[in-house]
């Protein structure tokens, strides 16, 4: 990056420090760190609303949408994390390039055969000509997709429960009041769960921020999987050998996720007692009594 | 209707002239965890002697050639997948992979796999590291000792220098400067064993096209030396060459 570090191994000291933590790779590492965020980022609200529409079609008077709601959440929850990390991403990219295969290929031919799977070039998703970019960025799609689809079935289940702890006296006195269902559920159900859906909303996140290292099975580089390349002993073939640094690496993970959690933390108190006002809670009367 | 239909061939015309440009691009993966065979160097790029022969290897075959890191163990089924179309990462040519992918021909000969500890009495009938789905895995199970497998070929070594296994297991070529940098802390211990036909190409077996045409330059390589070449720029003048 710098001149001085045209010939890494003949510096040493501070200097060598400085070329070695500014090296094409380490910049790799600190991107990784921009990938997981954005991950969480993009994940959290696909899969709060997967969670929402999932927790919705289960309280559903119509029997075949209360069913897909409730199948959705209790075979996704059955089935251990690592086979869809492993299994459904393959199955999922392949079903998109058969799809395409459909659409796209002149002579179709059954793409599944023995243990291949094969498509015409251009039913490829990416296409293989495509840049780097593209592989990484449908890499990462399918990891948005995954963990969403994973943490919404939790989600669809923490906000089941939480619609249902509303007190039915509300929802009784609203339609009273002569609000339809719709408006019912959408003015005074799904204000008040929040405050009921928290602590386990703020479960999954904490879990979720956690479980990133899962990307790397998905083919995306985290920064669990730079920390191990970075730290494994390097030999003179690199141009910055240096013995087993793996422990120091894996230590600037725990604190960036313990800084990481307690932020989290702080920020779910924050929400936990903006939601908890004026509620028919404990916590919202401890807060009128605060106040009066 | 006619507005219609020229947008019909143009669009025709446009994914043809895609196809075509497209139809040549092959992908090669490979583990970048394992060196002087491959490994991700400093600036982040795919490095060692098989980005060199790979390089040399598309252009003697005129191909347009795109490289991918996979994790070693999935690195089969990710090829029948097709999301890569050439498996280049040191892995040896076995019979029991024959099964399910074909070999190019060897591009690094048969090669010797050695164990590596702590001390020279080390008993290499106790626990000893490989990584996992390797020849050399096997033939730790082989061989009577308990096998304790890794993800990564980095993981092997650090288990023999933290006390987790008494020996590791694995190509000779790539333990050598190790052992060699290790300022005597770890040594070649037992006899070198010949495992393997040598490294190949893995392709899928559909592919027979793709493999004449790399089978062919790989011949050329070794015909007009310069895979000779190769093979001693990365892993030194003592080692086995064609």
């Amino acid at each position: 990056m710098f001149a001085a570090c045209a010939d890494p191994k003949a510096i040493e000291g501070l200097t060598w420090a400085a070329c070695y933590l500014t090296s094409g790779k380490h910049l790799d590492f600190y991107w990784s760190f921009l990938v997981v965020l954005a991950l969480l980022a993009i994940t959290a609200p696909t899969a709060l609303a997967m969670g929402f529409a999932g927790a919705t079609a289960a309280r559903s008077r119509f029997l075949p949408l209360s069913l897909l709601g409730k199948g959705y959440a209790a075979i996704v929850r059955g089935v251990p994390d690592i086979v869809f990390f492993l299994f459904f991403v393959i199955a999922l990219d392949q079903g998109i390039e058969w799809l395409k295969s459909l659409a796209v290929c002149d002579d179709y031919a059954w793409p599944w055969q023995g243990l291949e799977f094969r498509v015409c070039q251009e039913a490829k998703v990416p296409l293989s000509a495509s840049s780097a970019f593209w592989h990484q960025a449908y890499g990462f799609s399918l990891a948005v997709f995954t963990f969403a689809l994973v943490f919404g079935a939790f989600a669809a289940n923490v906000l089941y429960g939480a619609m249902g702890a509303v007190p039915k006296a509300q929802l009784e006195t609203a339609e009273s009041y002569g609000m339809s269902h719709s408006q019912v559920f959408r003015r005074i159900l799904v204000p008040q769960m929040w405050v009921y859906a928290l602590p386990g909303l703020s479960n999954l996140w904490m879990i979720l921020i956690k479980a990133t290292p899962l990307l790397f099975l998905l083919g995306v580089k985290d920064i669990v999987y730079w920390a191990r390349e970075l730290g494994g002993s390097k030999t003179q073939a690199y141009e910055y050998p240096h013995p087993d640094w793996r422990l120091w690496y894996f230590l600037g993970l725990l604190v960036f996720y313990l800084c990481f959690t307690k932020v989290s933390e702080v920020v779910l108190a924050r929400l936990s007692a903006r939601l908890s006002r004026g509620q028919a809670t404990a916590g919202g009367e401890a807060q009128r009594k605060a106040a009066a | 209707m006619k507005k219609l239909l020229l947008a019909t061939a143009l669009i025709a015309v446009s994914g043809a002239a895609l196809a075509e440009s497209h139809s040549q691009t092959v992908r090669l993966g490979t583990e970048g965890a394992y060196p002087p065979f491959n490994f991700i160097n400093d600036a982040g790029e795919i490095a060692g002697f098989e980005r060199d022969v790979g390089d040399e290897l598309c252009a003697r075959a005129e191909l347009t050639c795109e490289w991918v890191t996979n994790e070693w163990d999935s690195i089969i089924p990710n090829l029948q997948s097709g999301n890569y179309d050439v498996i280049i990462a040191g892995m040896s040519i076995t019979d029991e992979r024959e099964e399910v992918l074909d070999f190019s021909q060897n591009y690094f000969p048969p090669a010797a796999s050695a164990y590596v500890a702590l001390t020279a009495d080390a008993d290499l009938k106790g626990v000893v590291s490989a990584q996992i789905s390797t020849i050399q895995a096997g033939y730790v199970a082989e061989s009577g000792a308990t096998v304790l497998e890794f993800a990564t070929p980095d993981e092997t070594v650090a288990a023999v220098r933290n006390g987790e296994a008494v020996a590791v297991f694995a190509d000779k070529d790539f333990l050598a400067p190790i052992v060699a940098e290790s300022n005597g802390e770890l040594m070649f211990v037992g006899e070198p064993v010949q495992l393997g036909g040598g490294v190949g190409l893995g392709l899928r077996e559909s592919d027979a096209e793709l493999k004449e045409k790399l089978n062919a330059a790989i011949q050329s390589m070794k015909d007009d030396g310069s895979l000779n070449a190769l093979i001693e720029k990365h892993f030194g003048p003592e080692t086995a060459k064609f």
